[in-house]
């Protein structure tokens, strides 16, 4: 004990080696690599699935009608063609595309699966992806039997869609895990435990799942059956570590032993001192402040939500307060990378920003405070997760509309379930929330606050909103719809709805050995489909 | 003794059922919703979901059907792994917590009776006040910051060497299990080394060591077979409950070594207010640690004949 404590101490000051060469998390003549996983995937029936984890294993063993490639663009999957219409739409199957038990894919394995999905025994939380199908939603909250959905076999490798409302981004759509297929007799064979484990699940995509020990390894392998199985390098991805521990998780790196780690704020240091090269990457996901515009809470007022508007400065979140490379200052509902008609969607239609301006704001204040009929305004209650950044952040936050507008604070800092049912409950005046895109169409963010979106949890209501949120949804040209969720984005701005924070970034390490990783921000992220691990230089 | 074990059995029974209770209560008492995720359902998937783990029913009502279901053996469906019973989640998972329980043990009984022993040889002399300052260090450091020293440590000798000679993190081989046991232990090992030292002490001064002494003994006869078995009692004792309490504390550890063990489910299914994980795991390692006791109580018999079992 007193030899190890005092060698402990003596090589905690001499510094790290990182032998590169000795890793064994990429080997070039197998084309195998080891990944960690954040979490033991909790659901990997993919009509159910919405964690990210999950996400990432299914999109690599599963594949849908279509996929993304390296540069996140839809290309064909399951299906060769198809041909997307106002109404309706067909997609036409490839022949080569096989489970992996060597029987075809077929359209009735979509059929089934998209009903499956959406029938509300199922209790699929991302069955509302399914609604642009004909009766989805109507299927989903039981009125309609599941027969009636509008999709149809026409034969075994033509599948026919009908939409409940124009969707042009359909395509995109199809990508996602909620619209994967699943073959009816495996899935009945497999009764409850459909996913469960390894053995429990029929594989379609790139990869199968070779072996899953819960919570300790799950490997993938090259899918022999994979209609595009040439243009697949790598073997294996082995992931043979299961934490949540980013600090673990680093170390693992540093000897050598993953391929791949996501830093925080306290292992950013480490890494750097590692003189490792660091890469960051947009997450896609945009954080904001979210208001309670019930009727008994102040922050109803305009004027006082204005007010905090003109005080607020995102870039000091992110360089102060953040302090970790790769976010953006927030200016908008809309993050930067969306596309719009031609270019990107906020090249096209610029956010409006309020600038700081502190008389301004006091002016907005001291209206407010004569419309609420208060001379000083009560504390605000101010819901965040129980994270150390999410306090750090409502502390900022708290001292900076203090020192600005005198107003109060009152921090309530709750566990993951008990913020849910506060924000849902609508027991706050500001709730530090974020919303991820679940596909890459501007819609995936611009309906998120009409009044009958269930996860607008300040209950913002605006007809205004409302109106131009259907008019993009009932049409399929791009710029009209473009140009609704313009004018969404301005009355958003307006009327200071919400109050953007940053555009989340990740900072990660990655083996220089390996090559072709994709991260996406939707779908399977990181995404090892295409990666290849290449031959080193000895000296690098 | 057959009466005595009973009657410590059917004790046992109603302890497990009072934590059964008092956790279910507990459970329930805590705000928040465990159907809730971050994607809002509607109204019908929620009711679905209810029905799915029949949280619709009166909570008196799940009380019951809870207690005649963990009767026979079956605690459910998990919340969060909705294709996973938790039967399974600890029938896969506490084995492993178990053998990283038990060998941690060991590193601790081994090591706390030497080092114990040691120091009360060495009283008062260096070897003794370089111990009992190692060991009020191993009882006030938590295990967590022991676990990060520790993997720090394999990395650092790794990157020395140039190829890893123990494994930083991760399940499989005997290798895998040493640093986290050894870092589970230590709290454990520090608090034998302690009660060791002053039972050792204790015994010392008895008469019987005198008479060995007196009969000429040699100091290494007395020292296994008259100090060492009679200061192991107290030992004993304390050892049921640590073993209950390693086999089942060993959640942070879990989490920075990546082993797949039930600790990690335990504390996670609190956070994500997974009813049936909670119950499960939690009666699970209620009856575990009863059980512990009760069987180093029985051992105590057979240690020391002069404990009568009544």
């Amino acid at each position: 004990m007193k030899n190890c404590l005092a060698m402990l101490l003596l090589l905690s000051f001499s510094g790290p080696i990182w032998a590169q060469n000795k890793a064994t998390s990429v080997n070039f003549e197998t084309q195998t690599i080891t990944i960690a996983l954040t979490q033991e995937p909790p659901q990997l029936n993919g009509m159910k699935a919405t964690d990210q984890v999950s996400i990432l294993i299914l999109s690599h063993v599963m594949e849908g009608l279509t996929r993304y490639d390296r540069r996140g663009n839809i290309v064909p999957g399951v299906a060769e063609r198809w041909e997307i219409n106002d109404k309706d739409a067909t997609f036409w199957l490839r022949e080569d595309a096989l489970w992996s038990d060597g029987e075809p894919v077929t359209a009735h394995d979509f059929v089934f699966a998209w009903r499956n999905a959406l029938k509300p025994e199922t209790a699929s939380e991302y069955a509302f992806i399914l609604y642009p199908l004909l009766n989805g939603e109507a299927i989903n909250k039981g009125e309609m039997d599941a027969a009636r959905l509008g999709v149809e076999a026409i034969d075994d490798r033509t599948l026919h869609i009908r939409f409940e409302r124009p969707t042009g981004y359909f395509d995109k759509l199809t990508a996602f895990v909620t619209y994967f297929p699943a073959r009816q007799n495996f899935f009945e064979s497999r009764d409850q435990r459909f996913g469960a484990d390894a053995t429990d699940l029929l594989y379609n995509g790139p990869f199968q799942i070779s072996q899953w020990v819960h919570s300790a390894s799950l490997r993938m392998t090259k899918n022999p059956y994979y209609w595009d199985r040439s243009n697949i390098t790598l073997n294996a991805i082995n992931a043979d570590y299961i934490t949540a521990d980013t600090r673990s998780r680093l170390n693992l790196f540093i000897d050598g032993k993953i391929v791949s780690t996501e830093l925080d704020g306290e292992t950013y240091k480490d890494a750097l001192t590692q003189r490792f090269r660091i890469r960051r990457f947009t997450t896609g996901t945009v954080f904001f402040l979210e208001y309670n515009h019930r009727d008994n809470r102040i922050t109803r007022n305009l004027n006082l939500r204005r007010a905090i508007q003109h005080v607020f400065d995102p870039d000091e979140m992110v360089n102060k307060v953040l302090a970790t490379p790769g976010n953006l200052p927030g200016k908008s509902l809309f993050p930067v990378w969306l596309k719009g008609k031609h270019d990107k969607f906020r090249q096209e239609y610029r956010a409006p920003e309020a600038p700081l301006d502190l008389n301004q704001a006091r002016q907005y204040l001291a209206q407010a405070k004569a419309e609420l009929g208060l001379a000083t305004l009560p504390p605000l209650v101010l819901l965040v997760g129980d994270s150390p950044t999410a306090a750090k952040q409502a502390e900022y936050l708290q001292g900076k509309l203090k020192a600005t507008l005198g107003l109060d604070i009152k921090i309530d800092i709750q566990t993951f379930k008990q913020r849910l049912a506060k924000m849902t409950a609508g027991e706050f005046d500001i709730v530090a929330a974020g919303w991820g895109p679940d596909f890459d169409d501007v819609m995936t963010f611009g309906d998120l606050l009409t009044s009958w979106n269930l996860n607008n949890r300040g209950r913002y209501n605006n007809p205004a909103y409302d109106e131009q949120v259907r008019i993009a949804m009932n049409s399929a040209n791009p710029a009209v719809r473009m140009d609704a969720m313009g004018k969404v984005q301005q009355i958003v701005f307006d009327d200071a709805v919400i109050l953007p924070q940053y555009e989340q970034g990740v900072i990660y390490l990655l083996h220089p050995a390996l090559r072709g990783v994709v991260r996406r921000v939707v779908g399977a992220d990181p995404d090892y489909t295409y990666a290849q691990v290449i031959e080193l230089d000895q000296k690098d | 003794m057959l009466a005595y074990t009973l009657k410590r059995l059917l004790a046992g029974i109603i302890t497990v059922w009072f934590i059964a209770t008092a956790t279910f209560m507990a459970m329930h008492m805590v705000p928040g919703d465990p159907l809730m995720n971050d994607k809002a359902v509607t109204a019908e998937i929620r009711k679905n979901l209810e029905i799915k783990y029949g949280l619709d029913k009166p909570v008196t009502e799940q009380y019951f059907i809870f207690m005649g279901n963990m009767l026979r053996g079956d605690f459910g469906i998990s919340f969060t792994q909705q294709n996973r019973r938790v039967n399974d989640i600890i029938r896969d998972h506490f084995p492993v917590s178990a053998t990283l329980g038990l060998l941690a043990i060991f590193f601790a009984a081994t090591g706390g009776i030497i080092w114990g022993a040691l120091t009360a040889l060495y009283r008062n002399r260096l070897p003794d006040i370089i111990i009992m300052f190692l060991v009020i260090l191993g009882i006030s450091v938590p295990s967590f910051v022991f676990a990060a020293l520790g993997q720090l440590l394999l990395v650092n000798i790794n990157g020395l060497l140039g190829f890893s000679l123990i494994p930083v993190a991760g399940w499989g081989t005997f290798s895998h299990m040493l640093m986290p046991s050894l870092v589970l232990g230590l709290g454990t090992m520090a608090l034998l080394t302690r009660l060791m030292r002053s039972s050792m002490l204790e015994v010392v001064n008895e008469d019987y060591i005198k008479t060995a002494k007196a009969k000429g003994l040699s100091p290494l006869r007395i020292f296994f077979k008259h100090q060492l078995r009679n200061a192991i009692l107290p030992v004993i004792t304390i050892l049921g409950p640590s073993i209950a309490a390693i086999t089942t504390g060993g959640f942070v550890v879990e989490l920075v070594f990546a082993i797949p063990g039930l600790g990690r489910y335990f504390v996670q299914a609190v956070q994500q207010l997974d009813y049936t994980v909670i119950m499960g795991t939690t009666v699970f390692f209620g009856a575990f640690l009863v059980l512990m006791v009760i069987l180093v109580d029985i051992i105590y018999g057979f240690v020391d004949p002069r404990v009568r079992l009544q």
